[in-house]
């Protein structure tokens, strides 16, 4: 038992340990490109640490979109860079991001310093047993409809917080769309290994994200980890040359986009409209509710994620405002 | 002091190497990174605080935030991204114009 508890130990420090290097040298590495897969790396040491946590529903999460798309839109920004750069015709534009980093600054580093003794005080001094709502969460389980402390979180006790998260996610690409990000530059043939890879993958990545919404009822999983699979699966697909065709590009894109959403807001509706809160599942259906819902905002999520990485707005034969 | 401090010293830790990184980088790109950064270190804060409830089942409250919070990182991101990419094409560089004075 004792070699045990110290094994943890000696493990949560090297992780720790490990997570503030890394941290460091993703700022202050020289080269940029090395800085963002420093950060990939990161993201992944994350993902760990949620699992000492106990949090594997955000481990998955961390792992799908902090590690994973987060990654993909860096190293896509990235080439488009060195591409935007090119036609500027500003040479030593990342020489110079490499002479700046060798000047550390004095008084920052103090103020930073200041700052970080008095978080770390401050967080030192909180109490050392907090419940918090975990008691309220367990004693309402039971007529959340699922059996997922997180998930009766995120999907009924504070689904508005889902709700309204979905809509950011809908403005991001609003924005994106209207300030008409540049193109992700097609390949012209995307090689053998890539096109094989996408083939065999993209199947069993939308099997696993269909796997992870069902059962995120009573396991870890979910409609966002489900939703970052399936964006995932997109962001292959777009690299390996593949574009929604014209026809689907227009109106029914836009359908699944805000897919999620509205189903959110038709069912506050319903439920406000036969009696109940915002959001008020009747008990005995709320599992399957949430199901409904989920689905809807999985595929929300995953479509809104490979168009965020694709940058631009899908072309198609009508013209949408 | 228990794991959960440990991990919740790291994630102040953590912000604190991103506030710097972000205020002393001039390269857009990096800010960026500097405030994902920022971001885990908060997320990692309030999970591990989370995990003071004495019992095997950490509060699921916080969790549910932090998911929620990744996915609001990542798009906040991907705009953050095309705004850099546009501003690099309009004047060539990926920095903010330096204050002229008045």
């Amino acid at each position: 038992m004792e070699a045990l508890t110290l094994l943890h130990w000696t493990f949560d420090i090297l992780l720790g340990l490990g997570l503030l290097w890394l941290g460091w040298r993703v700022l202050t590495s020289p080269d940029l490109f090395n800085a963002i897969v420093l950060f990939v790396a990161f993201g992944l040491l994350m993902a760990l640490a949620w699992v000492r946590l106990d949090a594997p529903d955000i481990a998955l999460a961390e792992a799908a979109i902090g590690a994973g798309l987060t990654g993909a839109l860096l190293l896509a920004a990235f080439a488009k860079l060195r591409t935007v750069e090119k036609n500027h015709d500003i040479a030593g534009q990342l020489e110079k991001g490499k002479l700046e980093n060798r000047s550390f600054q004095w008084w920052p580093a103090t103020f930073l310093l200041v700052v970080a003794a008095g978080l770390g005080h401050t967080v030192l001094s909180l109490p050392h047993y907090a419940t918090g709502l975990s008691a309220e969460v367990s004693a309402n389980l039971k007529s959340s409809g699922v059996s997922n402390p997180v998930t009766a979180v995120l999907l009924n006790f504070r689904g508005y917080d889902t709700l309204l998260e979905m809509v950011v996610l809908l403005l991001a690409l609003l924005g994106v769309w209207s300030i008409s990000g540049s193109a992700l530059p097609r390949e012209a043939a995307p090689g053998p290994i890539l096109d094989t890879l996408s083939r065999l993958l993209t199947p069993v990545l939308i099997l696993v994200a269909a796997y992870l919404l069902w059962v995120g009822a009573h396991a870890p999983g979910g409609a966002f980890q489900a939703g970052a699979v399936l964006g995932a699966a997109g962001v292959l697909l777009l690299l390996s040359g593949w574009r929604l065709s014209s026809h689907l590009a227009g109106l029914p894109l836009r359908i699944i986009l805000v897919a999620g959403p509205v189903a959110f807001v038709a069912m506050a509706v319903f439920t406000m409209l036969t009696g109940g809160q915002f959001l008020e599942y009747p008990r005995a259906e709320a599992g399957t509710l949430i199901l409904f819902l989920e689905t809807a905002a999985t595929l929300s999520i995953g479509t809104t994620l490979a168009a965020l990485f694709l940058g631009e707005r899908p072309k198609n034969k009508r013209e949408y405002p | 002091m228990s794991a959960a401090f440990l991990f919740a010293l790291v994630g102040v830790g953590l912000f604190s190497l991103g506030l710097y990184a972000l205020i002393v980088h001039a390269h857009l790109l990096r800010k960026i990174l500097a405030i994902n950064v920022m971001g885990s270190g908060v997320f990692l804060v309030l999970v591990a605080l989370a995990k003071r409830t004495g019992e095997s089942q950490p509060d699921a409250v916080p969790h549910a935030l932090v998911i929620t919070g990744i996915v609001v990182a990542v798009s906040a991101t991907a705009l953050a991204l095309t705004l850099m990419l546009k501003l690099t094409a309009e004047t060539g560089r990926a920095e903010l114009p330096e204050d002229q004075g008045k």
